[in-house]
């Protein structure tokens, strides 16, 4: 690290714990054997700065009045927040080992009960953003500094209810909520843009009333700085930092795959896969 | 297959025009004793005491008499437009967040329409998010639009979620403080406008979750909840002219089921049970009732009063409920028909 460039060397921290968050995944994978290993490796830069750079949170007291508020309200991304959760020390890294097991706190889907710094049972797509308006007004009656939130993907667009309470937000001018979209076009049946196309999504959000930010979701300098436009935005209303990200980031057999939505992986490919991430992360 | 159209009705000039009973519709009869807007006020009283009440509204809130709320505390209303998935989820965050949200719009909208916020960003986590719903049942003659005539079939299935069907303003008065104090999630009929007030003249008082007998008979048990109360103690005061004695079982909480006052009084020996709702026959009171009877190895004679299981028709409320066998009129001739006793 070089101290005279402490943002390039925040930077590069922060591309280590991404790195370390694709790990975690990665273990995680290999427990089950499959996942939704791929949404995982796209978005950990995305989680990387949220909870290494933009968030406020105690990892020893999860319930912390004071915390920004994370809501997944794309449950099948779990996986990718587990991981992200054991890097920032919410969640134990020795409970990696249980991922999907019975009784473990790590459910393939999210689940607010089950797993600390799980904010929300966001399985159902569609939800997290209704309950994200209602938090930040809640959040504002309290007198709350604290931010919500929002990591979304781009196939859950398709349900309506996001966009009633996209409305929803720029009517009650919600400069506390910030959305997350996490733009892979790949959803269950294929490519989102053929499925039901949501595009041109900055423009879509902006007409809807909010600060919109596009970026490439994986670079990490573009990611720090519209955190911080977003939080730092003037306008009272919301935010939006919309992501295009690569499916399988950082494991070149991964990107390459067609059809990564869900991803089964032959037990040997594990390690195979692991090998390859640390490989790239020391180009 | 073809598509049904309905005939066309001639006006017939003997009979007095009847109009549609439209969303802003009273089910109060004309001489009935009434008080306006019981939820708003009662809210708007609690929200006095308790800073943690807000009140949420899916652009309805003068038909759900939350407007009564919103000017009394209008920085604690949260108008969330025609959205009503908007207004679940919106619940749910305010309750995440402490606060305890009366959120309202039409029993249709929340039942058919929003179940699935209900269920998963509510019921799931157990908050303590009210969902206040008005035209329950055949309320309105605007037709199955606004006709929740399958609210209780819906709902009674989420786990974690109560179900609260009053009679009257004094049920609903005296609800509210009880809804708000429950700690999970709480889904209420709602009546609204001017609402007939008629347990006054009972020994009687809401209690979360507790069934009452408003009285004794030993021919006849009346089960209801609801509307369907009022009509019950009009249909019994009715049969006391026949020397039919009719006892009725007010059953305000539909879930959960105050099993042991209703299987003391099903248990009874000698007398016909009617369960009678402002429902569907299908999954409503009456069958919640006769699970519990079968599973308890109580097997009284049962008979049970709802509205058939269609789409029913718009018109006039009095019509209509004559027509699907609601009013206290039909209650008063089924019960008699059941009984083998033809009109005096």
């Amino acid at each position: 690290m070089n101290a005279s460039t402490p943002i390039l060397g925040h930077n590069s921290r922060l591309a280590g714990r991404a790195h370390a968050i694709r790990r975690h995944a990665l273990k995680m994978g290999k427990v089950q054997g499959q996942g939704y290993i791929a949404q995982a490796l796209d978005c950990a830069d995305i989680l990387a700065v949220a909870y290494f750079h933009a968030m406020t949170y105690r990892a020893d007291e999860p319930e912390w009045e004071g915390r920004d508020r994370f809501y997944l309200s794309i449950g099948h991304y779990a996986i990718a927040l587990y991981a992200a959760l054991i890097e920032a020390g919410i969640v134990p890294a020795d409970e990696l080992e249980t991922y999907g097991g019975d009784d473990s706190r790590l459910p393939m889907s999210g689940m607010a009960s089950y797993t600390p710094g799980m904010e929300i049972t966001g399985g159902s797509l569609g939800q997290g953003l209704t309950i994200a308006v209602g938090t930040g007004l809640a959040l504002k009656r309290k007198g709350s500094k604290s931010f919500v939130y929002n990591l979304l993907s781009d196939g859950e667009l398709g349900e309506g209810a996001t966009w009633e309470a996209a409305m929803g937000a720029a009517h009650w001018r919600l400069d506390n909520l910030i959305a997350i979209v996490d733009v892979n076009d790949q959803q269950a049946d294929g490519p989102s843009s053929k499925v039901l196309s949501s595009e041109p999504l900055d423009d879509k959000w902006r007409a809807f009333g909010w600060f919109t930010q596009r970026i490439d979701g994986n670079d990490i300098e573009a990611l720090v700085a519209a955190f911080d436009a977003a939080r730092n935005h003037g306008e009272p209303v919301p935010r939006v930092i919309v992501c295009d990200t690569l499916m399988g980031k950082g494991v070149p057999f991964l990107e390459a795959r067609d059809k990564n939505h869900f991803i089964r992986v032959d037990a040997d490919e594990w390690d195979k896969a692991l090998a390859m991430l640390d490989e790239g992360a020391g180009r | 297959m073809s598509l049904m159209k309905k005939t066309f009705a001639k006006a017939d000039p003997s009979k007095p025009r009847l109009t549609t009973s439209a969303m802003i519709a009273s089910i109060a009869g004309p001489d009935q004793k009434t008080e306006a807007a019981p939820f708003g006020h009662a809210l708007a009283r609690l929200a006095a005491e308790r800073a943690d009440i807000v009140g949420l509204s899916a652009d309805l809130s003068k038909y759900t008499d939350l407007h009564v709320f919103a000017a009394a505390h209008p920085d604690r209303f949260y108008q969330m437009g025609m959205a009503e998935q908007l207004l679940m989820g919106a619940a749910a965050g305010f309750a995440r967040e402490g606060f305890v949200p009366f959120a309202t719009t039409y029993a249709v909208f929340a039942s058919r329409r929003a179940y699935d916020f209900i269920c998963m960003a509510i019921a799931e986590e157990n908050l303590p998010a009210k969902i206040i719903c008005a035209l329950p049942g055949l309320t309105t003659g605007y037709g199955p639009s606004h006709q929740a005539t399958e609210d209780l079939a819906i709902f009674r299935g989420m786990p974690n979620l109560a179900i609260v069907d009053p009679c009257d303003a004094l049920d609903i008065r005296e609800a509210v403080p009880q809804i708000a104090a429950h700690p999970g999630p709480v889904y209420m009929r709602l009546l609204r406008g001017q609402v007939p007030l008629v347990l006054d003249e009972y020994d009687y008082r809401f209690q979360f979750g507790k069934a009452a007998l408003l009285r004794d008979g030993a021919d006849v048990l009346f089960i209801s909840s609801g509307l369907m109360t009022m009509r019950t103690l009009e249909a019994a005061k009715a049969l006391a002219g026949d020397r039919i004695d009719a006892a009725v079982l007010h059953v305000p909480t539909i879930k959960p089921l105050d099993e042991a006052a209703i299987l003391a009084a099903a248990g009874k020996p000698g007398r016909l049970v009617i369960v009678a709702e402002n429902h569907s026959i299908v999954g409503g009171l009456g069958e919640a009732i006769a699970g519990l009877l079968m599973r308890s190895g109580v097997f009284p004679s049962f008979r049970q009063i709802a509205l058939p299981d269609q789409f029913l028709d718009a018109g006039a409320l009095p019509t209509l409920h004559d027509r699907y066998g609601i009013s206290s009129g039909a209650v008063v001739a089924r019960t008699r028909d059941w009984l083998g006793r033809s009109a005096p």
